[in-house]
């Protein structure tokens, strides 16, 4: 279980409990944190579960895959150096305390 | 005040109903579905949902965000008519519920098999989460499976069962499989990965009747070939359901018919998603489509129109299909297509088919290269064409140069 932070798209913040193994997206959607649409289910493809990592263990972030940084690059929303499709992130216990800003749609 | 009803909770009905609050719609917001369960993404269920018996529906929101956004499920209830005069809903127990606007998201249904023996035992359909409940129970005694149908839902359903090492043979009337989905060379390169696992593929074949007593046992081609089946699985297409809005006196023709703004032919109501037949902004013309980026874009307009802030919906089609391990990306339509340039990768596999009319990039097809999918939307929604020398490249950097230079030129 790692606990982590989203700062919705009106600036309140939400924590949420994602079990080990789930993606941040599913924890995202299960809890109901607004401006995550994950339209593609998880799929890598829709870039509609974009955050920004704002804070915590960033190290133990998992490193980006070229299908990641590929859909990224030309979402709708552009990318910035802190940048993740919280769908490719399985959820660690190393992970708990991580703060990601929703970039959504 | 009575509020928005939404009929239907697939991708479409469960985004207008998110959407709606985050667009700060403060009424009465109900979500009404013949089906129980919690509103699910649909495209795991031939897929990821197939892989382990007890793996769970993926929930398109969790259960507690219903409440949360204060949206009223009324789920595994049947509507039986819409009295329009009355802006009411009548449903099969007796109950009614009023609207002030009604949108109407009710989808499709699966085209059924109609050939003789087409109602045994063992035939399963992939569209609700009951069928694939119904078909992933009888998988762990399938040795063998006839596919009927070379469309997306067909051809995902035999790489997820040949990967499970089930012998899989997909019948498809046409010469190739996927049809007018996608250009002759994605078809032939997708045939090849699934015939490369293990698939087997009839194209040109006719289905002449199912036997079996009981339960199905064989599919029999028109050619006379018996292909014998402990079950079998039927993707031929679906019909939108537009059955409650004809007996309503809506305009129909291939769905319920709408204008750009999602309104339909009583402007109380609208309709989005595969049920809607709408004025298509890239082909210029009325069109279905069928697609969860059509459901849940068509769901964030028609949100922002009820909520005081009309929009003309004229987001650019994409789509997406995961053929086992195969990653195919469709950007814009390809209708009017009259020319094409095939790019493959340096080891020959094919890598993307630029589609053009005219002149004119309308859609790219691509094949595990998201990268170029991505871009392509962009080039296509913003009406670019890049050299054709660049886009037969291939190459990224090349187009993304392309890209760059024709943005900063002036429109």
């Amino acid at each position: 279980m790692a606990q982590i932070t989203f700062i919705q798209p009106d600036g309140s913040a939400r924590v949420v409990d994602a079990p080990e193994g789930e993606t941040l997206m599913i924890a995202a959607t299960t809890a109901g944190v607004d401006g995550i649409v994950a339209e593609c289910g998880g799929s890598c493809m829709c870039a509609t579960c974009h955050c920004l990592v704002v804070s915590g263990p960033t190290e133990a972030l998992p490193v980006m895959e070229d299908a990641e940084r590929d859909t990224l690059e030309f979402t709708a929303q552009d990318m910035q150096d802190t940048s993740r499709l919280t769908c490719q992130i399985k959820a660690t216990e190393a992970l708990s305390g991580l703060t990601l800003r929703v970039v959504g749609r | 005040m009575a509020g928005v009803v939404i009929l239907g909770a697939g991708h479409a009905g469960t985004q207008a109903a998110a959407s709606l609050r985050e667009a700060g719609f403060t009424g009465p917001v109900t979500l009404v579905s013949d089906e129980a369960d919690l509103p699910y993404h649909k495209p795991p269920l031939s897929k990821s949902f197939m892989k382990q018996a007890d793996a769970p529906l993926q929930p398109l929101r969790g259960a507690a965000t219903y409440a949360q956004k204060d949206i009223t499920l009324r789920l595994g209830v049947a509507v039986t008519a819409i009295d329009r005069p009355a802006r009411c809903l009548h449903f099969a127990d007796g109950s009614r519920l009023n609207y002030d606007r009604l949108i109407l998201a009710t989808g499709t249904a699966a085209r059924r098999l109609t050939a003789p023996g087409a109602d045994l035992g063992g035939v399963f359909y992939l569209r609700s989460a009951q069928d694939a409940r119904a078909m992933r129970a009888a998988l762990p005694d399938a040795g063998r499976v006839v596919v009927i149908g070379g469309g997306f839902i067909g051809l995902e359903a035999a790489a997820m069962l040949a990967a499970r090492g089930i012998a899989v043979t997909v019948i498809e009337m046409a010469t190739q499989v996927l049809g007018r989905a996608v250009s002759g060379a994605v078809a032939s390169a997708v045939a090849a990965d699934l015939v490369a696992n293990g698939v087997t593929l009839r194209c040109g074949a006719g289905i002449d009747h199912l036997s079996g007593a009981g339960q199905v046992g064989a599919v029999h081609l028109t050619d006379g070939t018996r292909l014998p089946a402990d079950i079998v699985v039927v993707g031929i297409g679906a019909m939108p359901e537009v059955a409650l809005a004809q007996a309503a006196g809506l305009a129909c023709d291939n769905g319920v018919v709408t204008d750009a703004t999602l309104a339909t032919s009583d402007p109380a109501i609208f309709a989005i998603g595969d049920c809607a037949a709408y004025p298509q902004a890239q082909l210029g013309r009325m069109a279905r489509l069928e697609s969860v980026q059509n459901a849940t874009d068509q769901a964030r307009a028609l949100a922002q129109t009820l909520t005081g802030n009309p929009v003309v919906y004229d987001a650019l089609p994409w789509f997406w299909s995961d053929i086992g391990a195969l990653k195919l990306q469709i950007a814009g339509l390809s209708h009017d297509a009259d020319d094409a340039i095939v790019v493959h990768r340096a080891d020959g596999s094919l890598q993307s088919v630029w589609r053009l009319a005219q002149g004119r990039l309308v859609a790219v097809e691509t094949l595990d290269s998201p990268g170029e999918h991505m871009l392509a939307r962009r080039l296509i929604a913003e009406g670019l064409t890049p050299a054709r020398d660049v886009m037969a490249s291939g190459d990224m950097a090349a187009l993304k140069a392309a890209y760059a230079s024709a943005r900063a030129l002036p429109a």
